[in-house]
């Protein structure tokens, strides 16, 4: 017994001694460099459904074999939390992908982000009314990165043709709709309230609409008092009515986006409308491509409401933003690949073929190109944005992220009808 | 009879790197926490010193209580729940034969389950349109029992039981196998029916084993997070049916970025769970360990 036992421990000693030199010569020689601002190539965060974007680091990294960038994919709910922490312990990639609006005006605020002048490179090739989401004080602090993505009203068409009903061009025309399909045992209109941003999007409808664009712009410039306009409570008043002509069928909270119930209740029938972002598109095709060849897919702008806002006006995330740490050491290659690489020719090819608009100017020549049913729908999207007088960055993002919270909160309880439409202007002027 | 401990130098070189790891891993960051709940700090920017206006704003802010108040609810009806349950399945895995073994592993699978995945099936089979509701017979289950803010706690309480109970089964099960025989043997001799024996043996033999899995149910109440995150999407929804002190402590920190006021809710919940431990063990006698065996 007492043999073996020494035997083994010597054994494991020269185990753990050869394992050290192991590492230690691993680390001398091909060791992996550090990440950070130190080595010779550039880190990039961004989300990990971003495909088309990995590309675009491909081509670079091919490019520039000596000094690459090295890209890091993250999920998206823990991504902003682990981008807020990285920065904070100054440890942030020296490329990173956000949201825009006010979440990335935190971190220009504390001076984490590098300004992008026009001698950086040329930033008038952007749609003006997406660069705005990462314009602050009149500079530019990130570039657009992805597809186009405003929220629009997706309908079945077999199942409007089935109650005799056209897609609605205004409120009555949709609060009549409910109605009849209630009356065939349909549910209305698909929401994943459960999440509680898909409802966020009916407000934002409704209230631009209701009061026109200027009722969020002074909320979102920091003046609370704008949820106290008339407008608002009219917006959550038109959404509670509807809410009690059951248009969105009794398991709405009950919902979660991204079990993607939801969008199959649209695709099988069991829905007639959802309101959601220009992604759900991609989600429909992957999910059930039959529906989108067969035509079966409508979609069409959010119905007029009769109130003082313009019909054309849209909401959503205009688009995903790259930005530049400030504190990085390699801006010169940074801004080499935004430049060069993002959103070039080949980039805004592959977003379209993948039903994505890319919000670049002077499309038309390539949309005319795209085969099949996703030029129909590209198109569509193309215009909406280009029409449009204003395209309002989701209130989530676009307010500080300390209000984001109790917003998200307030949609929720006024959708269970937990506070009356005066109550939900109220409480929200008081946490802004 | 008594056994006097006497504490060397050994054994405190012992305990060395246990204590080291506690102070380091344990004490510090509390200690941590406390100066930051003082602090004003969003996460970015440089930490600024904030005095007393977190805890005066926390302990202001109705939505401390409501969460407080759902937490205590939580814990409540969750002891209640999971309680009997887990001590009428000790009591037939306790038993010897080897189908009751066999059922003992197989309820014991929810145990070794992540909680998300436990919170995405769930969330998937409770979904009313294409969840367990779809099934024939079945249709009375198709409602938001998660979307329903009157029954969104109780279906929370509900899943966490059945992940749960499995684990205090497990504690009764090897309590119930620790009282000797000879007692049911004397009992039986002096004529007590089933029901006198458990009343009599059983129940007062486990005190220490209802006593432990007591105070794992309560402080473990204290920190049901990843759960009811996964179940509510996130939220604490709908509305904030659901949203518990270890919920508000995240949103509050990691959503809405304020580091000070979510170290104030963090140490709420230690004091919290420390009052509660301190109490169970207390009350129960627990600290003081006398024997349960006559002659032992």
């Amino acid at each position: 017994m007492t043999r073996r036992f020494t035997v083994s421990r010597r054994g494991f000693t020269a185990l753990v001694a050869l394992s050290a030199i192991a590492t230690t010569a691993a680390c001398g020689s091909a060791g992996p460099q550090p990440t950070g601002t130190a080595g010779g190539g550039l880190t990039m965060w961004a989300l990990s459904d971003q495909t088309t974007l990995k590309d675009s680091v491909d081509a670079y990294n091919a490019d520039h074999p000596t000094a690459k960038i090295t890209l890091q994919l993250f999920a998206n709910d823990d991504y902003k939390q682990k981008l807020r922490v990285a920065f904070g312990a100054g440890q942030g990639p020296d490329i990173f992908f956000s949201w825009g609006g006010g979440a990335l005006n935190d971190y220009v605020k504390t001076g984490k982000v590098a300004e992008i002048t026009g001698a950086d490179l040329d930033t008038g090739r952007f749609t003006p009314s997406v660069l705005k989401t990462a314009t602050f004080g009149g500079k530019v602090y990130g570039i657009p990165a992805n597809g186009l993505a405003p929220v629009v009203l997706y309908y079945n068409k077999k199942v409007l043709d089935a109650a005799g009903l056209r897609p609605p061009t205004t409120l009555d025309e949709l609060t009549s709709a409910v109605t009849t399909l209630k009356g065939k045992g349909v549910t209305p209109i698909s929401l994943a309230a459960n999440s509680k941003w898909p409802t966020l999007m009916w407000h934002e409808y409704l209230l631009d609409r209701a009061g026109g664009s200027q009722v969020f712009d002074r909320i979102g410039a920091g003046d609370g008092s704008g949820w106290l306009d008339p407008s608002v409570t009219r917006a959550n008043q038109q959404l509670q009515d509807l809410v009690g002509l059951g248009a969105f069928g009794a398991n709405a909270s009950s919902l979660s986006y991204d079990q993607g119930a939801a969008t199959a209740l649209l695709y099988t029938g069991k829905a007639a409308f959802e309101l959601m972002g220009t992604w759900e598109y991609a989600n429909i095709v992957k999910a059930a491509p039959e529906f989108v060849t067969s035509g079966d897919l409508g979609y069409t702008a959010f119905p007029a409401t009769g109130g003082a806002g313009d019909p054309a006006a849209i909401v959503g995330n205009p688009s995903n933003y790259l930005s530049v740490n400030a504190a990085t050491k390699q801006k010169a290659a940074a801004l080499t690949y935004l430049k060069d690489y993002v959103l070039d020719d080949s980039q805004v090819d592959k977003y379209l073929a993948a039903g994505s608009v890319a919000p670049v100017n002077g499309l038309d020549a390539k949309l005319a190109a795209v085969p099949g049913a996703d030029q129909a729908w590209l198109r569509f999207v193309y215009d909406l944005v280009r029409k449009a007088p204003n395209f309002q960055l989701s209130w989530d993002q676009a307010l500080p992220s300390e209000q984001a919270d109790p917003l998200l909160t307030n949609v929720d309880q006024s959708f269970l009808k937990k506070i009356t439409p005066e109550q939900f202007g109220q409480n929200l002027s008081k946490v802004s | 009879m008594t056994v006097v401990r006497t504490r060397t130098p050994g054994a405190v070189a012992m305990a060395a790197p246990a204590l080291l790891l506690f102070g380091l891993f344990g004490i510090v960051p509390l200690l941590g926490v406390l100066v930051l709940s003082l602090a004003d700090w969003d996460g970015l920017g440089t930490p600024g010193w904030a005095g007393l206006a977190n805890w005066s704003t926390v302990l202001s802010d109705a939505g401390t209580w409501d969460a407080l108040w759902l937490t205590l609810r939580v814990m409540v009806v969750s002891w209640l729940v999971q309680t009997p349950i887990a001590l009428a399945l000790g009591l037939f895995q306790a038993a010897p034969g080897r189908i009751r073994s066999l059922l003992a592993v197989l309820w014991f699978l929810p145990l070794l389950l992540s909680a998300v995945a436990i919170g995405l099936a769930w969330q998937a089979l409770l979904d009313p349109t294409f969840g367990i509701g779809a099934t024939p017979g079945l249709h009375w289950l198709a409602r938001p029992l998660l979307g329903d803010p009157d029954l969104a706690l109780y279906t929370v309480i509900f899943v966490i039981a059945w992940q749960f109970i499995p684990f205090h089964a497990l504690l009764y099960q090897a309590g119930l196998r620790q009282i000797p025989v000879t007692l049911y043997e004397a009992a039986a001799i002096d004529g007590a029916g089933p029901r006198d024996r458990f009343w009599r043996i059983t129940l007062p033999q486990l005190r220490y084993t209802i006593v432990t899995s007591t105070t794992l149910m309560l402080v473990g109440s204290l920190t049901y997070f990843d759960l009811i995150f996964v179940l509510s999407g996130g939220t604490g929804g709908p509305g904030t049916a659901t949203r518990v002190l270890p919920l508000a402590m995240y949103i509050t920190g990691f959503q809405a970025h304020d580091m000070g006021r979510a170290s104030a809710i963090a140490t709420i919940l230690v004091l919290a769970g420390l009052a509660l431990s301190l109490a169970t063990t207390k009350w129960s006698g627990f600290t003081r360990m006398s024997s349960q065996q006559e002659g032992a």
